[in-house]
């Protein structure tokens, strides 16, 4: 699984450089978001504007993440979903879930507001 | 056998690693029937997907014993259908008694059968000679008639 990691002023960037997630590897984001939120994140920003493929099951990976930040009082959305991937969000109803950004800055703003609310 | 037939039969190990493969192959696939007049793209990345779904539910399902066999896949075109049948070794189970996931629920599995039945017009599970057969069809556009 190659994913970038930043910290952006204690807000955690992540971007998935894999074009598939599937059942291949959506083991391994799984286990790498529970690694993150259980140590030191709080705020997690994914990128997903590399991934053009996504099965049920990385969908399950990325809904576990988001049930742990939950879990850990933090927060976890996306951005950068192409239309493949934002189609399988509404076939699932996810996208009800998910807060869902087209880009970076909208995603970091949300997370901001949420600070200071 | 026209041109435009296709029938098409893949033996991949059980391993997800084989998932993109067969997936992707599904979806290029798509682009040799010629007469097709649909979303040629989003039928190829439909086929991709319940391909990927049920595959990796028949290598989940494939007890250990069974983990060196290969796994089967068969794509063909079945009159105005093209059929994609996927082979396990499992014990199986009733596709019947398979729910639709709980949306407000957020449970992590249990969404691939139901992705698969949304996708294609007919799913179908039943025992066959050696394990069980996963049959998904999907009604292909009727060609725009040729004028003369």
């Amino acid at each position: 699984m190659n994913i970038t990691e930043e910290d952006r002023n204690g807000i955690t960037l992540l971007c998935v450089k894999e074009q598939r997630l599937d059942a291949n590897n959506s083991g391994d984001l799984k286990e790498y978001l529970k690694r993150l939120l259980e140590t030191e994140a709080k705020a997690l920003i994914i990128d997903l504007s590399m991934v053009n493929f996504i099965d049920s099951s990385g969908l399950g990976a990325l809904l576990s993440g988001y049930k742990n930040a939950n879990l850990h009082q933090g927060s976890l959305v996306l951005h950068g979903l192409q239309p493949r991937v934002q189609s399988m969000f509404e076939l699932t109803r996810l996208q009800r879930v998910f807060d869902i950004y087209p880009n970076q800055q909208q995603a970091l703003d949300h997370i901001e507001e949420g600070k200071h609310s | 056998m026209n041109e435009t037939d296709i029938d098409l039969q893949i033996a991949v190990p059980p391993n997800t690693r084989y998932l993109s493969l067969v997936g992707n192959l599904a979806e290029v696939l798509m682009h040799e029937i010629k007469e097709y007049n649909g979303d040629r793209d989003l039928l190829g990345y439909h086929l991709n997907l319940v391909l990927t779904e049920a595959m990796a539910n028949a290598i989940e399902h494939t007890p250990p014993p069974d983990k060196c066999d290969k796994l089967r896949v068969h794509i063909h075109i079945d009159g105005d259908y093209l059929c994609i049948k996927v082979y396990d070794h499992g014990e199986g189970f009733d596709l019947n008694q398979v729910q639709s996931p709980d949306f407000q629920a957020l449970d992590e599995g249990g969404r691939g059968i139901f992705v698969i039945k949304q996708l294609m017009d007919t799913v179908d599970y039943r025992k066959c000679t050696d394990g069980n057969v996963l049959e998904m069809r999907k009604k292909l556009t009727p060609p725009i008639p040729v004028a003369e």
